[in-house]
């Protein structure tokens, strides 16, 4: 088998008489050097544990090793769709996932526009908008923190608008918008770099062309950009929904999951039911249940949009 | 008309650049400011600029310590990444079998799995080797570049493949058939053609690796071996927070960052919308 896989273009029969040839051998050393050590450490610590996580899915267990692990089947799986806490959770990560994509791609694909125009700050404002996603998660949850609870109370004493600017953490249902705003922040400017790309890709003469046959700037955005951008759009897309779905860091240092679990997103169920309610199996179960959602999620979007795109 | 036109929209594009980045600005002049002051007016210049705050932040948050600690595992998780990705990439890109095809295959569907998916078998796998085995991969820095370097290899290998693709093979037959070994090959001729793709590579894994939270929380217990966002996680964790101190904090957490950004600006722009668009 190992002959014949490694031989590359050596026909399977001189293969099979020769036996294992030492060039051949020597090869597959080689192989083995170059490869081996980094897919040792791959499957220990992502494949190794992907697997053990599916078996521990389907126990109960408070992760103390002295204490029994007990077979329970799919009760873990049952239990999580009766599960309100975590039913909650779900439809908050889909609502701010949905909120997020929106507001991440339109602002991003708003900025990538403005940087690529031919104005001479555009490469500094690129450069400034693309600061926040540099700056860690975690960090920028402090910072938003202060912003929300104090720069937003005082712009709401000065100006007026109370109802507005107010510390949207307190509040149950604000505090996800805070979120889906501060997401935004991170991430426009990364989504920015992937517009630009795309915006850079089109052809000049293109949009030339349509402007001499009498296109508006709407039209010639709509019917030209938007369609030529599809591929972009495919990446962008799948940026910020596998990010979204997967937030946890600005979750934690902006909300911590308040007010009232009112923003308690998947990632940070699966951390809490784990590690701060102690119940391994069962929190296991959501972990992989998060993966199918993810995997499932990412792949759909993909192939769709992958079937839009225009080709050039 | 025209150029006066122009100019606005240039001024309009950087006063909303700098609108986007205000909140980095309050959190910069509010560190200056003492507790009275910083209540008064969060907008207001503060009236001084001492850096008393700032010792203080840093004595809390064992700034240095937690900085060397990042340096630490950032700069030797990206070296092993690139030494070992690249040479992986290269062979499954180059020896065109099934085994290849399997693995690559395999790295390319791992990188679904959020890490919240493995995080909990992960952490009983590695307790239970230290437990038996004696070897430190938990609660250690070594353990935590270990577990670095399993976690961006399917990305790294996935770019440094595609690019080693689009290289034509002839170079590497020549050396080949002048008698160097696989390894000579590899090393003297085909690293330094993927010096652009290293770059994307360290960039993105820098980024990723830096502001890291999630692993080493769970990885790291000691306090001496605390990472940044560790170091900043527990600031505003053990202390009921005051401000004046937290946003010292943040702007020393910060800076590192902007150094980084300013110095290799270019690369990073570049490198996240390879790393993005491939």
């Amino acid at each position: 088998m190992a002959c014949s896989a490694f031989s590359e273009k050596a026909p399977n029969q001189q293969c099979m008489k020769v036996g294992m040839s030492v060039a051949n051998r020597k090869k597959i050393g080689w192989y083995l050097i170059f490869t081996v050590p980094l897919l040792l450490i791959f499957t220990l610590i992502v494949l190794v544990p992907f697997v053990i996580g599916i078996y521990y899915a389907f126990f109960q267990w408070d992760g103390i090793g002295a204490n029994p692990m007990v077979f329970n089947g799919l009760d873990n799986f049952v239990r999580l769709m009766e599960d309100e806490r975590f039913l909650r959770s779900t439809w908050l990560t889909v609502l701010f996932t949905v909120l997020s994509v929106i507001t991440v791609n339109a602002a991003g694909l708003a900025f990538a526009l403005l940087v690529t125009s031919k104005l001479k700050l555009a490469n500094l404002a690129r450069t400034m908008l693309f600061m926040p996603y540099l700056i860690g998660g975690l960090i920028l949850g402090y910072i938003w923190q202060f912003v929300f609870l104090d720069v937003f109370t005082l712009i709401g004493e000065v100006t007026g608008f109370e109802s507005i600017f107010f510390n949207w953490l307190n509040n149950e249902d604000f505090a996800l918008f805070a979120l889906v705003f501060v997401f935004t922040w991170q991430m426009a400017g990364y989504v920015m770099i992937v517009y630009i790309a795309g915006i850079q890709g089109i052809p000049g003469e293109v949009i030339e062309a349509a402007r001499i046959d009498g296109a508006s700037g709407w039209q010639r955005f709509l019917r030209i950009t938007v369609p030529l951008l599809m591929p972009a759009f495919t990446i962008s897309l799948f940026l910020t929904l596998s990010y979204g779905f997967k937030i946890y860091d600005v979750n934690l240092s902006l909300t911590g999951g308040g007010p009232a679990n009112a923003t308690e997103l998947f990632a940070m169920n699966i951390y809490n039911e784990i590690f701060g309610y102690g119940n391994y199996g069962y929190g296991q179960a959501k972990a992989i249940v998060f993966f199918v959602i993810i995997a499932a999620i990412t792949l759909t979007q993909v192939y769709i949009t992958k079937k839009k795109e225009v080709e050039m | 008309m025209k150029a006066i036109g122009n100019w606005s929209k240039e001024i309009l594009l950087v006063l909303m650049a700098l609108v986007f980045l205000s909140p980095i600005y309050i959190i910069f002049i509010n560190s200056f400011k003492n507790r009275l002051e910083l209540y008064e007016n969060t907008l207001a210049f503060p009236e001084e600029f001492g850096l008393q705050y700032y010792s203080a932040a840093m004595e809390r948050m064992d700034f240095f310590n937690a900085f060397l600690n990042s340096m630490y595992v950032t700069v030797v998780s990206v070296v092993f990444i690139v030494i070992l990705s690249s040479m992986t990439a290269w062979m499954l890109a180059r020896s065109g079998n099934w085994v290849s095809t399997v693995i690559f295959m395999t790295l390319i569907a791992t990188m679904l799995i959020p890490f919240q998916t493995i995080m909990m078998p992960l952490m009983q796998l590695v307790t239970g080797i230290t437990r038996t085995t004696g070897i430190p991969l938990y609660n250690t820095l070594s353990g935590l570049i270990f577990m670095n370097i399993g976690f961006h290899a399917a990305l790294s290998v996935f770019l440094y493949h595609g690019f080693i693709k689009s290289i034509p093979i002839s170079l590497e037959e020549a050396a080949t058939i002048d008698g160097a070994t696989k390894f000579g090959v590899f090393w003297r001729v085909v690293f330094p053609i993927l010096t652009p793709i290293t770059a994307t590579v360290m960039i993105l894994n820098v980024i990723l690796i830096w502001n890291d939270f999630l692993l080493p929380s769970l990885t790291l217990i000691d306090k001496e071996l605390r990472t940044i966002p560790l170091s900043v996680f527990y600031f505003f964790g053990e202390f009921t927070i005051e401000w004046n101190l937290a946003m010292a904090g943040l702007t020393l957490t910060i800076i590192p960052v902007v150094i980084f950004y300013v110095i290799a600006q270019k690369y990073i722009i570049k490198g996240i919308g390879e790393g993005a668009v491939k």
